[in-house]
C-alpha cells in the first residue's frame, strides 16, 4: 500500500519545520525579534495544513501504513528512508502539529527569540520524524535528535536551575538510549542471519523474522529497547530527570516535552517493542504492568505532596503515562486503543495545563501553591479555562480524558482484572490532587499580589483555544478518532496473538475487519491461519 | 642498528625466496612484461627486489615534497614569502591525495599485492590511510599558517616536519612487517617530538616536546622489544609469514609470543593514547602548538591504529583468543577514563586531549571486534575523526589569541554572539564528537558499536554508548558556554521575575557578566592580549558542573577576543564542517571505508 498521493506528504511534514528552522537561523540579527515569530507561525501553520491533509486523506478501513515513502539512504548498511503512518501514529502527528504553534506563540519568551524559534522548529521536525519513521535507524536518529533542541531550550530559556535540569535530562535519556541502540543493533544483526544475511532496519522485515530468534534473545533485546523507552516515558524507577526538566523548562518547552516527548517512549514501546517482539512483550508484560502500577501509586502519593504547582503537574504526568503503559501491556483491543487515545488526550491536556501554569508563573513570579490563592476573583476566565482542563485531566465524562480512561480500564479489566482494580486508583487519586491543588490556587480570598493579577489576555485565549476545542471535541465525539485508531490496533493485537500464543478473551480480541497491504504483512504464511483459528475458537 | 639491518636483510632474502618461483622470470633478466620492467638486468646471484612504485607513490610525494620544501627554502631568503611554504605543503598534500585515486582504482582492478620484497602491502586499507594522512597534511597546512604567522614562528621547518611525520605515518599504514612498522613509527615520532616543542618562546611547548620525547622513546623501546620477541617466537617479521607459521604450528609454550604481542600492543597503545598508556597525552596536547596538536592527534592516532590493525588482524588472527580480551580491557578503560576525566578539565586543550583519549576507545572497539566490519568501522572512525579533531583544535587556536593566552573554557563564553560562524562550526564539531545523529561522529560510533554487537559483545557496546552519554556532558557544556547569552539571562522580564528570589541569587552572575563582557570589551581585549601574567593569575579553580556555570564564570568573564580568523583557517574549518555533515548523512564515505579491507 503506497500513498495514493504522488506528493511525499510525510517527508514534507518532516522537512517543512526543518526548513523553517534554517530560515530562522539565517535571519539577520538586527530585525530578528518579530521576524522569527512570523517564520515560526508560518511554518507551524503550513505544518498544520499538511497534517490536516493527511488526516483527511487517511483511509479508515486499512490497518497498514499509508503514505509510505521508501527510499535508500545508507544502502550498504540496510538503512532506508522508510516512513509511513497508521492509525496509531496519525493522531500523535496531529496533536504534535497542534501543540507546536501554541507552545511557540502562546507563552511569552524571554531571551533570544531567534534561537528559541529555531530550536522549537528543529524539535518539531524531530518529533514528526520519530512518529513516522518505520526504519529503526531513522527512528533512533530522530529519537536522539529530539534531545539536542530539548537541551538547548531548557538550558537557554529555563528557570534558575536550568543548566542542571537540562544536563540531567540529556545525560539520562542518552544513557537510556545506549540500551535502546544496542538492542536495535542486536535485533538487526541477529535477524539478518534469517533474512538471507543482509541487514535491514525495516520495521516490517524485522517484525517478520524476529519470531525466529531464540526466545531468550528476544527477551534480552526487548529489555534493551524497554530500558531506552522507559527512561523517556519515564517509568518509575527511571523518572528522576522528569520533575527537574519539566519544572525548569520554559513554558513552551515544557508543553512540548510533556505533551509530545513523553509519547515517544510509549509510542516506541507499542510500535517497535511490541510489534517486533510480541513473544517477549507478552512474557515480560507482568513486569511492566507492575512497574506501571507502582508508578501510578507512587506517583499519586508524591503528586499529592507537591508544594509547587508546576512540579505537581509534572508528577501528575508520571501517573498519566503509567496509566497509558497499563493500557498497552494489558493486551486487549480496548485497552490498547484506549492507551493510544490517552496519548493524544494527554498531549492536549498536559500541554494546556503547562500553558496555564506558565501563565500563573508569568503573573505571580512563583509556582508555590502556598503563595497562591483566590485567583478566581481577579481572573475568572482564567479560572474557568483551568477548571475545564482540570476536569479533562481527571476524566470527567464529556471531555476527552473520560473516553481514554474508560477504554483502558475496561480493556484491562477483561484481561488483567486485579491490575485494572489497582489502576482505577489513578482515577481517584487524580481527582484528589488535581482538584485539591485547583482549590488551593483558585478558591478562597486572594491576598496581596494574588488579588490584582490580570485575567487571561486575548493572545493567550486565542493560543489555548485550539487545545480547548480539541479537549471538548474528543470528549463529545471520539468516534472518528477511534475509527481510525482501531484497525491498526486490531492488526497489532492480532499479530501479538498469533506470534506469541497469547490468549485474549473473546470480548477483548481484535476484530479482523481491516485490510493489510501484501508487502506489509508480517505473519507470512499465516494469513489463513488467523481466520481458521478464529473459526475454531468461535469468535470473529 | 646493525642487528636491525641484518634482520631486515634476512627478511628480504626470505621474501625473495618465496617470490622467486612465483614470478618465474628470475635468471632470464631484462624482461619487460606488459609494458612494465619487472626485473632490471642483474648479475647472477645478486639479490634483486622488484618494486612497483605506484604502491607507495604518496609516500614518495610526501617525503620528496619535504626535501623539495627544504631545497626551496635554502634558495630563498628567510621569510621572503609568507604563505609560500603552507601553499607548497598544501599542494604536496593534495598531490599525494590525488595520487591515491589511481592507486584505489588499481587495487580495484588487480586486487591487493605485496611489494618491495613484502615490506609494503598495497591494498585498499593502505590507500585509505594514505589518503587520510594526505588529508591531514592538507588540513594541517591550512590551519598552521595563521597560527605560525601570529606567533612569529613561520618558516619552512614546521611544514617539513609535518610532511615527514606524514611520511612516517604512511609507512606505518602500508607496512607489511614489523621492521617497516618500526621505521615508520620512528620517522613519524621524531618529527612529532620536534613539532610538540616547536613554539620556542613558550615554556610549556618545550616541556611538552621533552615529555613526549622521553615517554615516546621509552614506548619505542618497548615496542622494539615486543618485535624482537615476536620474531623469536615465530621466526619472522613479516605479517603474512607470522600468520602462516601460527596457522600451521601449535606453540606449546607461547609465553614468548604472548609477551611479544603484548609489548607491541603496549607500544602502539602509547601512540594512540589508550588508557593506561595515556598519561603523556594531556600535557603534550596542552603544550604543543595548537594546530600541531590537531595534526598530531589525527595522524599519530590514525597511523598507530593502522599498525595495530595490521599487526593484530594480519599477523595474529589465530591468536584472537589471547589479544581480544586485552584490547577489550584497554578499550573499556580508555572509554571510561577518557570520558570521565574530560569532565574535570578546565583547559580547552586538555579537555580535547581527554576527549581524544575517549575517541580512541571507540576505535579500539572496532579493533576488538577482529572482523572485517570492525576494521572498516575503525577506519571510518579515524577518517571522520581527522576532520573533527583538526577542526576543533583549529577553533581553539583561533580563540586562544596571541601567545596562546587563553586556553580555558571561559574563552568560549558568549562566542556565539561575538562570532556566530565560528561558534556554529565548533558546535557541529562538538556534536560530532558527542555522536549526535546527522554528523559523521554518530555514524562512526554506530558503525563500531554495530561491529561489536555483530561479534556478540553486548556489554562492550553498552559501555561504549554509556561512555558516549558521559562524554556528551562535557561536549554540551562547552556548546552551552558558547551560547550562553549574558543579556538574555539577565533581562528581568516577567519570566525573570517568575524565577523568584532564589532565582535572582543564582542569576547574579549573568548581569554582572554582561556588564564586564558587553560594557567594556575595549578594555578587556588589550588586557587579554597584553597582560598574560594577570590572566594566568586569574586561572579559576572552581569546578564547573552544570549548575555552577554562571557563578564560576564570573571570575573569567574577560573574553579573549583574538585576531580575525585567517582565511586559510576559515577555509579549512569550512571543509571540516562540510565533511562532518556530509559523511554523516550520505552513504559514500562509509561505503568507501567498507571496501577498504585487508589483503589477507
Amino acid at each position: 500500500m503506497t500513498s495514493h498521493l504522488s506528493f511525499p506528504l510525510l517527508t514534507a511534514i518532516v522537512f517543512v519545520p526543518l526548513a523553517g528552522a534554517i530560515v530562522t537561523g539565517l535571519l539577520p540579527r538586527s530585525r530578528v525579534e518579530p521576524l522569527a515569530k512570523v517564520v515560526g507561525a508560518l511554518t507551524t501553520l503550513v505544518e498544520i495544513a499538511l497534517v490536516v491533509t493527511l488526516v483527511v486523506e487517511f483511509k479508515t478501513d486499512t490497518a497498514g501504513f499509508q503514505f509510505v515513502s521508501n527510499q535508500p539512504w545508507l544502502p550498504e548498511l540496510g538503512i532506508r528512508w522508510f516512513v509511513g503512518v497508521d492509525g496509531i501514529s496519525l493522531f500523535l502527528l496531529a496533536v504534535t502539529a497542534l501543540l507546536f504553534p501554541v507552545a511557540l506563540l502562546g507563552p511569552r519568551v524571554v531571551g533570544d527569540s531567534k534561537s528559541y524559534v529555531g530550536w522549537m522548529l528543529v524539535l518539531e521536525a524531530a518529533c514528526m520524524l520519530t512518529f513516522v519513521s518505520l526504519d529503526l535507524f531513522v527512528f533512533f536518529v530522530a529519537f536522539e535528535v529530539t534531545l539536542v533542541p530539548g537541551y538547548f531550550l531548557i538550558s537557554g530559556f529555563g528557570g534558575p536551575r536550568r543548566n542542571y535540569a537540562a544536563m540531567k535530562f540529556f545525560v539520562y535519556t542518552f544513557a537510556g538510549s545506549a540500551f535502546l541502540f544496542v538492542g536495535i543493533l542486536a535485533m538487526v544483526l541477529l535477524v539478518g542471519r534469517y533474512d538471507g544475511g543482509h541487514d535491514t532496519f525495516s520495521l516490517i522485515t524485522l517484525a517478520r523474522y524476529a519470531g525466529r530468534l531464540p526466545v531468550a534473545d528476544q527477551e534480552w533485546i526487548f529489555i534493551g529497547l524497554v530500558i531506552g523507552f522507559a527512561v523517556k516515558i519515564p517509568l518509575v524507577p527511571l523518572h528522576s530527570w522528569l520533575p527537574d526538566a519539566y519544572t525548569q523548562a520554559p513554558t513552551g518547552a515544557s508543553m512540548i516535552i510533556a505533551g509530545i516527548l513523553f509519547k515517544l517512549g510509549a509510542y516506541g514501546m507499542l510500535r517497535f517493542g511490541i510489534f517486533m517482539l510480541p513473544r517477549a512483550a507478552t512474557r515480560l508484560a507482568p513486569l511492566l504492568l507492575a512497574l506501571a502500577i507502582a508508578g501510578i501509586l507512587y506517583g499519586a502519593v508524591v503528586t499529592i505532596m507537591q508544594r509547587d504547582y508546576k512540579r505537581l503537574i509534572a508528577y501528575a504526568s508520571i501517573v498519566d503515562v503509567a496509566f497509558i503503559v497499563v493500557g498497552i501491556f494489558a493486551f486487549s483491543a480496548q485497552s490498547i486503543t484506549g492507551g493510544v487515545f490517552e496519548m493524544v488526550n494527554h498531549g492536549l491536556t498536559t500541554g494546556a495545563l503547562f500553558f496555564l501554569v506558565g501563565m500563573i508563573g508569568e503573573r505571580r513570579g512563583t509556582y508555590r501553591i502556598a503563595e497562591l490563592g483566590g485567583l478566581q476573583k481577579p481572573a475568572p476566565i482564567f479560572a474557568a479555562v483551568t477548571i475545564l482542563v482540570v476536569m479533562s485531566a481527571i476524566g470527567l465524562p464529556g471531555l476527552n480524558g473520560f473516553a481514554g480512561e474508560f477504554l483502558v480500564l475496561v480493556g484491562t479489566f477483561v484481561t488483567d482484572r486485579w491490575w485494572a482494580v489497582a489502576a482505577t486508583s489513578a482515577v481517584v487519586t487524580g481527582a484528589i490532587y488535581m482538584l485539591w491543588s485547583y482549590q488551593r490556587v483558585f478558591h478562597g480570598q486572594p491576598h496581596g499580589a494574588n488579588a490584582t493579577i490580570p485575567d487571561m489576555t486575548l493572545r493567550e485565549a486565542v493560543a489555548i483555544a485550539p487545545l480547548l476545542a480539541g479537549i471538548v471535541y474528543l470528549g463529545v465525539f471520539p468516534a472518528p478518532f477511534l475509527n481510525r485508531i482501531t484497525p491498526s490496533v486490531d492488526h497489532l493485537l492480532a499479530h501479538v496473538e498469533l506470534a506469541s500464543g497469547l490468549h485474549v478473551p473473546p470480548n477483548a480480541s481484535p476484530r479482523l475487519s481491516y485490510r493489510v497491504p501484501a508487502d506489509q504483512r508480517v505473519d507470512l504464511g499465516h494469513a489463513g491461519l488467523v481466520a481458521s483459528t478464529r473459526a475454531t475458537g468461535g469468535r470473529s | 642498528m646493525s642487528a636491525t639491518a641484518g634482520v631486515l636483510a634476512s627478511a628480504l632474502v626470505a621474501r625473495l625466496g618465496a617470490q622467486g618461483p612465483v614470478s618465474g622470470t628470475s635468471g632470464t633478466s631484462c624482461v619487460s612484461a606488459s609494458g612494465r620492467v619487472d626485473y632490471l638486468c642483474q648479475a647472477p646471484g645478486s639479490i634483486h627486489v622488484p618494486v612497483d612504485y605506484l604502491s607507495f607513490l604518496p609516500i614518495l610525494v610526501l617525503g620528496g615534497g619535504a626535501l623539495v620544501l627544504l631545497l626551496v627554502s635554502s634558495l630563498l631568503t628567510k621569510r621572503s614569502r609568507p604563505g609560500l611554504y603552507p601553499l607548497l605543503t598544501l599542494v604536496i598534500g593534495a598531490a599525494s591525495a590525488i595520487v591515491t585515486i589511481p592507486e584505489w582504482l588499481h587495487v580495484d582492478h588487480h586486487g591487493g599485492s605485496v611489494d618491495v620484497g613484502g615490506q609494503v602491502i598495497f591494498d585498499h586499507f593502505s590507500v585509505l590511510f594514505m589518503l587520510l594522512i594526505s588529508v591531514a597534511v592538507v588540513l594541517g597546512a591550512l590551519f598552521s599558517d595563521g597560527y605560525l604567522q601570529r606567533e612569529g614562528l613561520d618558516g619552512v621547518e614546521g611544514y617539513v616536519l609535518m610532511l615527514l611525520a606524514g611520511t612516517g605515518g604512511m609507512l606505518m599504514a602500508v607496512s607489511g612487517g614489523l621492521i617497516m612498522l618500526f621505521l615508520g613509527l620512528e620517522i613519524m615520532s621524531i618529527a612529532m617530538y620536534v613539532l610538540a616543542a616547536f613554539h620556542r618562546r613558550r615554556e610549556q611547548s618545550g616541556e611538552a616536546g621533552l615529555k613526549y620525547f622521553l615517554l615516546g622513546a621509552f614506548s619505542s623501546a618497548i615496542f622494539l622489544y615486543g618485535v624482537a620477541l615476536t620474531y623469536g617466537a615465530t621466526g619472522s617479521l613479516q605479517y603474512g609469514e607470522i600468520a602462516g607459521y601460527l596457522a600451521t604450528t601449535t606453540i606449546v609454550h607461547d609465553g614468548v609470543l604472548l609477551a611479544g604481542m603484548f609489548l607491541v600492543v603496549v607500544g602502539l597503545a602509547f601512540k594512540v593514547s589508550a588508557v593506561p598508556f595515556h598519561f603523556w597525552t594531556p600535557d603534550v596536547y596542552q603544550g604543543s602548538p595548537t594546530p600541531f596538536t590537531g595534526y598530531m592527534a589525527a595522524v599519530a592516532k590514525a597511523a598507530a591504529f593502522a599498525g595495530l590493525l595490521r599487526y593484530l588482524d594480519e599477523a595474529l588472527p589465530t591468536q584472537q583468543a589471547n589479544w581480544r580480551p586485552a584490547i577489550w580491557l584497554i578499550a573499556v578503560l580508555t572509554l571510561l577514563v577518557g570520558s570521565v576525566m574530560a569532565i574535570a578539565q578546565r583547559d580547552l586543550k586538555r579537555m580535547l586531549a581527554y576527549s581524544s583519549i575517549s575517541q580512541a576507545g571507540y576505535v579500539l572497539i572496532g579493533v576488538q571486534a577482529a572482523s572485517t566490519r570492525g576494521a572498516a568501522a575503525a577506519e571510518f572512525y579515524l577518517f571522520t575523526y581527522v576532520f573533527i579533531i583538526a577542526g576543533s583544535f583549529a577553533v581553539v587556536s583561533v580563540l586562544q589569541g596571541r601567545g596562546e593566552g587563553r586556553n580555558d573554557l571561559g574563552a568560549l563564553r558568549g562566542l556565539a554572539h561575538r562570532r556566530p560562524l565560528l561558534a556554529g562550526a565548533f558546535l557541529v564539531l562538538l556534536l560530532a564528537q558527542a555522536g549526535i545523529p546527522l554528523t559523521s561522529g554518530f555514524l562512526a560510533k554506530f558503525y563500531v558499536i554495530e561491529a561489536a554487537v555483530a561479534r556478540g559483545q553486548y556489554p562492550l557496546a553498552v559501555i561504549g554508548m554509556v561512555a558516549a552519554a558521559i562524554a556528551a556532558f562535557f561536549y554540551l557544556r562547552v556548546a552551552l558556554l558558547m551560547y550562553l547569552d549574558g543579556e538574555a539571562a539577565g533581562v528581568g522580564g516577567p519570566d525573570g521575575a517568575a524565577r523568584g528570589p532564589a532565582a535572582a541569587d543564582l542569576q547574579l552572575g549573568s548581569p554582572r557578566m554582561s556588564q564586564v563582557a558587553g560594557g567594556s570589551p575595549a578594555a578587556g581585549m588589550p588586557l587579554a592580549v597584553a597582560d598574560r601574567s594577570l590572566l594566568a593569575g586569574l586561572e579559576p579553580v572552581a569546578s564547573l558542573d552544570g549548575e555552577a556555570v554562571s557563578a564560576a564564570d564570573v571570575i573569567e568573564a574577560v573574553p579573549a577576543e583574538g585576531d580575525p580568523v585567517p582565511l586559510s583557517t576559515a577555509i579549512g574549518l569550512a571543509v571540516c564542517v562540510a565533511f562532518t555533515v556530509f559523511a554523516g548523512v550520505t552513504p559514500w564515505v562509509i561505503d568507501y571505508a567498507r571496501h577498504a579491507t585487508f589483503l589477507f
